[in-house]
């Protein structure tokens, strides 16, 4: 019997959304649980699409590589009988495309895009974005700082300041 | 010349200083030390309750409370206990909000000890209780748990040390260090000779919210405990709030009276900042418990596979944030293994006997820290045990 309001399902997703470094041994052990099940239940949710992939989260001004990222806002006509679906899949074919959202408010999609350059970003959007049918306007905000991704801090590790109480 | 010495309460100087004090002195001298050592949550309490406690800064709320606490905390307080272990309070005039679990045992003892009452302490346990009832002029008489009882109190145990002077039970479960829970059935035992008796239970739930098997079960919600219990609890270790300083007691009205009146001069109110916060952990906190339950469920686990793999003992404990592996095996005091561990390789564990005198032969494991921190010091206490085996 086990005292914990969240399913056994839940947290096998919660532990690997947080470590995806997490083995299929490790945590057949922390949900004491069967490890071939622990891999049966990481397939399916592979094969159903709920785990999309494994990342890992850089810090990328912390290396030397130029590394620029954006947000881009597109306004879009919606096609008859496909909606935003459409343009959507065809925008996410692009390698430089890390995200696309179909938004509420003011504009329609937004995508995330990296480049190497504030250049070669700018020239994605001009040459490949702003061109395609059915968009009708887009405006580019460079990413100047980030704080947290994936729910991840971007700063060094935190040390351990717990007083030595028992 | 002023002797400081023969000048300071008789009472106070008695009280042997933890025994643990060395130990982590030369842990602080150290650098690099991997250290299971903490008795306290590694999670930062969430940012909607650190917000709560914020905001009544931001609105002004700086000035004293009520005695006993908020209404509101006190309100809220009640309507938790009832919705997670189905206890029933009167937040009006049995809910004293403390400074912590720590004043809450105080004055608990402080308000039903007189002169040479006994107060039976079962052991291992947190290092408060009997220099905290010796100095309410209680005599302590400290009950040895054994690990083949799965460190729970027993009916036997308890009737062996059971005398006409006896006026207190502690009830430490679930149980800092062992993790030792005692489950309805065996709380059942003990309510079944404590009612033929005028003891009062203090039974100190910081840890109810930590319990990975069974719901943890009050012996207050008992037949005929409610009367003669104390109930403590806190925000502590359910919210990882230890720095707020947060506790409170759940006792009838003729205790709570008395509580209050030690509470009111030596403290007058728990700060309002902290009040506030909680006021935010009870209302909206439940899934946050949840959250880091599942953290803990899977650390013990994980601790305890490692343990078995490298060939130490450990009961399974079901609640709490600590395992209490059985060291004797390696042929040196608790104290030794703890301090050659230390010495040799950077990793800090802390000596069963700093929670009494019968932890010896065990050690005790905090799985309040990461995975990665945690399975390094596996690593490192494998080692260890590996190089003994050489010796």
């Amino acid at each position: 019997m086990e005292n914990n309001k969240f399913s056994y399902e839940k947290r096998l997703l919660h532990l690997l959304s947080e470590d995806s470094r997490l083995t299929a041994e490790k945590l057949a052990v922390m949900l004491d649980k069967d490890e071939g099940d622990i891999k049966a239940m990481i397939e399916k949710y592979e094969q159903d699409g709920v785990i999309i992939g494994y990342r890992t989260v850089i810090d990328w001004d912390k290396t030397d590589y130029e590394y620029v990222s954006a947000l881009i806002e597109l306004k879009i006509t919606p096609q008859r009988g496909y909606g935003f679906d459409s343009v959507a899949e065809r925008i996410c074919k692009y390698d430089e495309v890390k995200s696309v959202l179909l938004m509420s408010g003011g504009f329609d999609l937004a995508l995330f895009i990296e480049g190497k350059t504030m250049r070669e970003v700018a020239y994605f959007v001009a040459d490949k974005l702003a061109p395609l049918e059915y968009v009708t306007a887009t405006a580019t905000h460079f990413v100047l700082h980030r704080y947290k991704e994936d729910g991840m801090m971007y700063r060094p590790a935190q040390k351990d300041e717990r007083g030595n109480i028992i | 010349m002023l002797d400081l010495n023969k000048l300071v309460s008789e009472r106070t100087a008695s009280l042997k200083p933890s025994g643990i004090r060395k130990f982590f002195d030369i842990l602080d001298e150290m650098k690099d030390v991997i250290s299971l050592t903490v008795g306290q949550p590694d999670f930062v309490t969430p940012w909607h309750i650190r917000e709560a406690g914020i905001r009544s800064l931001e609105e002004g709320k700086t000035y004293y409370t009520s005695n006993a606490g908020l209404s509101e905390v006190r309100d809220e307080i009640a309507n938790y206990q009832k919705r997670r272990f189905g206890l029933e309070y009167n937040p009006k005039d049995e809910i004293v909000v403390t400074v912590g679990g720590s004043e809450a045992i105080d004055i608990a003892l402080r308000a039903i000890i007189n002169p040479d009452d006994e107060i039976i302490i079962p052991e291992p346990s947190f290092v408060c209780y009997a220099p905290l009832a010796e100095l309410a002029s209680g005599v302590a008489i400290r009950l040895p748990l054994r690990e083949e009882d799965d460190f729970k109190l027993t009916p036997e145990l308890l009737k062996s040390v059971i005398t006409p002077k006896t006026k207190v039970l502690i009830l430490p479960f679930p149980n800092n260090p062992t993790g030792a829970v005692m489950e309805k059935e065996d709380l059942e035992k003990i309510a079944e000779i404590i009612r033929e008796t005028n003891i009062i239970i203090i039974s100190d739930e910081i840890y109810a919210e930590l319990t990975y098997n069974t719901t943890h079960c009050s012996i207050s919600s008992l037949d005929g405990m409610r009367e003669r219990t104390i109930v403590v609890n806190g925000f502590s270790k359910a919210y990882a709030m230890t720095g707020w300083r947060l506790g409170y007691t759940l006792a009838p009205p003729i205790l709570t009276k008395q509580m209050v009146k030690i509470h009111q001069y030596c403290i007058m109110c728990a700060p309002i900042t902290s009040q506030y916060a909680a006021l935010c952990a009870l209302r909206d906190g439940d899934e946050d418990i949840e959250y880091m339950k599942m953290h803990y469920d899977s650390r013990r686990r994980l601790i305890l596979k490692g343990l078995k793999d490298i060939g130490i003992d450990c009961f399974v404990p079901g609640g709490a944030f600590y395992v209490f592996p059985n060291i004797s095996k390696f042929g040196m005091s608790s104290e030794q293994f703890c301090e050659r561990l230390l010495n040799e390789t950077h990793t800090a564990i802390v000596p069963g006997t700093a929670f009494g005198n019968c932890g010896e032969g065990f050690a005790r494991i905090s799985y309040a820290y990461s995975l990665d921190h945690i399975e390094k010091a596996l690593e490192n206490i494998s080692k260890f045990v590996k190089s003994l085996k050489h010796e």
